[in-house]
């Protein structure tokens, strides 16, 4: 008797908690399959899981024109410059603010508590970037901004925090001045928390769009989301690359995959993350059971 | 005393040093723009600057306050985030239950992982997938919002806040399950066992064990959230709607109102009003929900 019971709650918390993992699963499946099917037949029987004409002119058309490409590029360079950066900036102020270095030290917590409690808006950060700092239609605009995050550095501070004392007053009684003992000992010791948050920021910039949207003008300069944001909005934009690819081809009765392309970009956007996701996700729940209490 | 801090500044100058940087990055993003927040009281003319704008006392304010937007928009900053922060915590509760009482087998944590991953998925793609989903004739869901009596779900308003529900809840509630999860990793296990010799049933230590000993997480997490209901729904939901205005009635946020008014209109003023009444009350509900919290559980309020 309790034996079945105990067993029946099992299958009935396995077929509940299966089903959720379906419910997250299904709309990449969805967005893959459908981005993979021919642009005539998603028109006509719309999206679906099991498409009866495969074909991959959407990704054909995607790495024939440059647009994608590019955005790609400057993705890339906006997440790898941008990471690099912010991780050295948060680590310099993160080993400073650790344990109990300097007199001033909660002046300096205050400084960067408030400014998550408390911030100019919008309006002012607009008029900051564009007035005064001149970043329109500069790459940095996509980095320069956020370069450090306030979560992020009292994370990566709660991190340097567990490394013992001892380990400093001993390397600063061998002479180790204070840039050879961050750099040297608390860093490598640390791989897993800068892992950690190099990856919360490299996840930012590589999902950043607002940049874009409110700063960039020069099309050779949009990040791939913003690009996104752009086809959801205008079928014109994936229509233009489908054409463009389709131009030189001798097929031009064939009807330039346009739907087709908006779906094959979401799925090229997210394919690193999908990738690099099982090496990564690890110290994304460690970085979690620290961070998300604590904040 | 003053003595004692010139000392260290000089003793430990090379430290010092490593705080410059994130220290003129905090002066220049997070504290020059609060001098922008005069542009609430000023006639804003971007070639002047501002420092030349003339100043109109609470003009900006009156203009906002005066119409029904300011009702409709506060309305649904708080009504959505109520329903996303409610639902999301019940079913991330309930998720990490159950993962939890599964065991750690290579299934499970495959589930696990599944359910994380929509979290690192960027709001635009997500915006993307919901046209797969939405879009009149051709989505996937297009044949249940027939049945609901909605012919396109981007001309409808009255079932928005469910769908930016299902999706809130699609990104975030795995992610949230795991904070649970390790909550509950934490817990005694010496409590199951006893209540096991007691005879307890599974249900009965989920019930009398696993949820009381949860109780400090959930309302700690839950209070801290209540503290955003002022903000925070820019990019969901600009990703999810954009500017499409039969949708407005629903969906539009004091975030989305303020990024329209700034991109559109261009009118300054009244975007930084709008943004200053935003940011003072969600500051005024920060502190709140910290002292509720700290009431509650010392060491678990932020500051």
């Amino acid at each position: 008797m309790r034996l079945s019971s105990l067993w029946s709650l099992s299958t009935l918390f396995y077929i509940l908690t299966a089903l959720f993992s379906l419910f997250c699963v299904y709309p990449f499946v969805l967005v893959l399959t459908s981005s993979l099917t021919d642009e005539v037949e998603l028109i006509r029987n719309g999206y679906s899981l099991f498409p009866s004409n495969w074909s991959i002119a959407a990704y054909k058309a995607i790495f024939s024109t440059s647009t994608i490409p590019r955005a790609y590029l400057v993705t890339i360079f906006v997440t790898v410059v941008g990471t690099c950066i912010s991780l050295i900036v948060t680590s310099m102020i993160a080993y400073a603010l650790s344990g109990r270095k300097l007199y001033y030290r909660n002046h300096i917590n205050f400084i960067f508590y408030f400014t998550m409690l408390f911030n100019g808006g919008l309006v002012s950060f607009y008029i900051l970037v564009t007035r005064y700092l001149q970043l329109t239609d500069s790459i940095w605009v996509y980095i320069v901004p956020f370069v450090l995050n306030p979560w992020n550095m009292f994370l990566m501070r709660n991190f340097f925090n567990e490394i013992p004392d001892e380990l400093y007053e001993s390397s600063r009684l061998e002479g180790a001045g204070e840039w050879r003992i961050l750099w040297q000992i608390v860093l490598p010791l640390s791989l897993p928390a800068l892992a950690t948050i190099g990856l919360f920021y490299a996840l930012m910039y590589w999902n950043s769009w607002q940049p874009a949207l409110l700063f960039i003008n020069n099309d050779k300069l949009f990040s791939l989301q913003y690009i996104i944001m752009q086809i959801i909005r205008n079928i014109d934009i994936a229509q233009n690359i489908a054409v463009t690819s389709t131009a030189g081809s001798l097929i031009n009765t064939q009807r330039p995959p346009a739907f087709t392309v908006r779906l094959a970009t979401a799925m090229v956007t997210i394919g690193p993350i999908i990738f690099l996701y099982p090496f990564l996700q690890r110290y994304f729940v460690g970085g979690l059971k620290v961070g998300a209490i604590k904040g | 005393m003053k003595h004692e801090g010139i000392r260290d500044l000089a003793k430990n100058r090379y430290i010092y040093l490593m705080t410059l940087p994130a220290l003129l990055f905090s002066l220049i993003f997070s504290y020059l723009p609060l001098a922008g927040i005069a542009i609430a009281f000023q006639d804003f003319n971007p070639i002047k600057g501002v420092f030349g704008s003339e100043f109109i006392g609470f003009r900006n304010f009156e203009f906002f306050f005066r119409g029904q937007d300011w009702f409709i928009v506060t309305f649904n900053t708080v009504f959505l985030n109520i329903l996303f922060i409610g639902f999301g915590t019940l079913l991330s509760i309930t998720l990490a239950i159950m993962l939890s009482e599964l065991g750690k087998s290579l299934f499970v944590r495959g589930m696990q992982s599944i359910m994380i991953l929509p979290n690192f998925i960027s709001w635009p793609i997500v915006g993307l997938f919901s046209v797969a989903f939405l879009t009149a004739d051709t989505g996937t869901l297009d044949g249940l919002m027939k049945g609901l009596g909605i012919s396109d779900a981007y001309m409808d308003s009255s079932i928005w806040p469910v769908i930016l529900l299902l999706f809130s809840l699609w990104k975030g509630a795995g992610f949230g399950a795991i904070v649970y999860l390790a909550a509950i990793a934490g817990i005694d296990k010496g409590l199951y066992e006893a209540a096991k010799i007691d005879g307890a049933s599974r249900l009965q230590c989920i019930f009398r064990i696993t949820l009381p000993m949860l109780k400090s997480t959930i309302i700690m997490l839950f209070l801290l959230a209540l503290g955003g209901i002022f903000s925070g729904t820019l990019d969901m939901i600009y990703s999810l709607v954009g500017d499409n205005s039969f949708l407005f009635p629903t969906t539009d946020t004091i975030d989305t109102y303020v990024f329209r008014t700034l991109r559109t209109q261009g009118s300054f003023g009244m975007s930084q009003a709008i943004a200053l009444y935003q940011s003072i009350i969600g500051f005024i509900l920060v502190l709140l929900s910290n002292q509720l919290v700290k009431k509650f559980d010392k060491d678990s309020s932020i500051f």
